[in-house]
């Protein structure tokens, strides 16, 4: 088995260009009703690690530190937040096709009008333990 | 007939107990809670099997100090071995297993302990669970839990406090801390009981089940009867808190049909029982409060004036800015939603940026028919709130008025 990581950001995509504070109360509902369900798929297949929802770029906030002195903190509003983490899922599935077909799923979790987002998943394997013959 | 959750209760409610034994006996709270930890994980895996022994706070005594002996026996090794018969010295006298459970929660609510550590600690301690239910009820690594309980362990061992009551003020101050975190441990259960989290729901039942402990330990003491009251007027409303969904039901909505009516009356009963011995504290207040919610039909035959004046004491109790805005609520539900409005005005210096204070001001708006205003604060607050739940209730709240109104749809 191996781990991914399927991260997904902010950014418009190609079936949905409006944030979801601005979308209909059903097509909200319809869109949270599919991520439980394919969580909940996910952990009837024993292939869900966790998935988690990050609170909103509001809340970010960038951290640098030079170690002396004092770190520095900076806050939002971020010019480039759409490229901020809104969530992910930590996947443990047999292949890399499996994760694939998971991020797919995903991607084409439904919009305003039903109509599929397309958000891109970005899809990173998890570093393992070496194979044992090397 | 055993069943495991009866073996699980009964050695839930002996984990004190005989803590308290082994550490008068060995004098060494870390490694007697180890021992004792070891023991209810035995009796976890033979009771079930075997049977319920005859004198199961007698048996895990005697397993206790065999694995205390065995370890002094082990570190001892070089020097000399221990007589087997000292193993199978009887138990000593019944000491009250009431003081020890009770010095036992002032010790794992030490001042010198994070509010984490001393949740944590507690809950093995005193309430008997395992390092790895404790850790999945708080969705970390056993591993880490193991270490923070570690941790605090050394900590109380380095402020040398002594497996005593303690004297005077101190015992006052370090009651409030065992109370404070038995309510932290509640709601830590209770705010999280909604949908996918439904195991942490655990944790609220491990406070209640802890609070009815200390207050077997002090009937007298009314702030601990207003805390148990508290825990059980808020949780006998968690059936209607969550929608088939896992959405969260706000208090307006919820079917109260659905509430605990034996928790409610249990509630009702401690409070009143309480009140009628002298000195008022926040937890009483707020187990009115509570009260007096639990005790309405609905929204509309609720005694907001009363509410409004209890939040009013309870603020001038504690001056929780977090309290204001609920005063705020009940002034608005009392007197009508300009009143709520004002309340809020003073409160954007102590709460900038909280989420609550926009969902609360939404709320008003939305009351106030204003619901463009309300939509914009919703907005603001789903963008703030950490609890996906929230986030979820507060973003369809927006999506719910902006349909009724003529704002376009996309504005940005």
């Amino acid at each position: 088995m191996t781990k991914f990581m399927l991260l997904q950001n902010y950014e418009a995509s190609a079936g949905c260009d409006v944030p979801m504070t601005e979308w209909a109360l059903e097509d909200i509902k319809s869109h949270i009703a599919f991520q439980e369900a394919l969580n909940a798929e996910l952990a009837a297949n024993a292939e869900l690690v966790d998935a988690q929802g990050l609170a909103g770029p509001e809340l970010a906030k960038f951290v640098t530190f030079d170690g002396a002195g004092a770190p520095v903190v900076t806050d939002g509003p971020f010019p480039e937040s759409k490229e901020l983490l809104a969530g992910y899922r930590m996947i443990d599935v047999e292949s890399e096709d499996r994760a694939i077909e998971i991020a797919a799923q995903a991607s084409a979790a439904p919009g305003p009008g039903g109509i599929p987002i397309q958000q891109p998943i970005e899809v990173r394997q998890v570093m393992g333990a070496p194979s044992s013959d090397l | 007939m055993t069943t495991g959750a009866g073996t699980e209760d009964l050695l839930r409610d002996l984990a004190p107990q005989v803590l308290g034994v082994v550490i008068r006996r060995f004098g060494d709270f870390d490694s007697a809670e180890d021992a004792v930890q070891e023991a209810l994980l035995a009796a976890a895996v033979h009771w079930p099997a075997e049977g319920i022994p005859a004198n199961p706070r007698g048996w895990l005594i005697q397993a206790a100090v065999r694995r205390m002996t065995d370890q002094l026996r082990s570190e001892r090794a070089r020097r000399r071995r221990e007589d087997a018969a000292a193993m199978a010295e009887p138990p000593p006298a019944d000491v009250t297993g009431r003081d020890d459970t009770l010095i036992l929660l002032f010790m794992c609510c030490h001042p010198a302990l994070t509010p984490a550590s001393a949740i944590a600690l507690t809950l093995r301690a005193v309430g008997g669970l395992t390092t790895a239910e404790i850790a999945n009820a708080f969705l970390v690594p056993e591993s880490t839990m193991a270490q923070r309980i570690s941790r605090a362990k050394q900590r109380i061992k380095a402020s040398g406090v002594p497996f005593l009551m303690p004297a005077g003020t101190e015992w006052a101050q370090r009651l409030r801390s065992v109370m404070h975190v038995l309510y932290l441990i509640f709601n830590e259960g209770y705010a999280s009981s909604i949908g996918a989290d439904l195991h942490r729901t655990e944790l609220s039942s491990e406070a209640i089940r802890l609070a009815r402990m200390l207050r077997g330990a002090l009937p007298d003491d009314g702030e601990v009867a207003g805390l148990l009251a508290l825990m059980l007027l808020t949780d006998a409303r968690r059936p209607a808190r969550t929608g088939p969904g896992g959405e969260l039901i706000p208090l307006a909505e919820q079917d109260r049909t659905l509430w605990n009516r034996a928790l409610i009356a249990e509630g009702m009963t401690l409070v009143t029982e309480a009140l009628a011995n002298g000195v008022v504290g926040e937890y009483q207040v707020q187990a009115l409060i509570a009260a007096a919610h639990d005790g309405a039909e609905s929204v509309e035959d609720t005694d907001w004036p009363q509410i409004l004046a209890l939040y009013g004491l309870l603020e001038r109790m504690t001056g929780n800015p977090m309290v204001a805005l609920n005063r705020a609520i009940a002034a608005a539900m009392a007197h009508g939603p300009a009143a709520g409005l004002k309340l809020l005005e003073p409160l954007d210096g102590p709460l900038a940026g909280h989420y609550r204070l926009d969902a609360v001001r939404a709320h008003l708006f939305e009351i106030a028919g204003d619901p463009q205003a309300a939509v914009t604060h919703y907005r603001a607050a789903a963008a703030r709130t950490t609890s996906t739940p929230e986030r979820r209730y507060l973003t369809t709240q927006a999506a719910r008025l902006r349909a009724g109104t003529a704002e376009p749809g996309a504005d940005g």
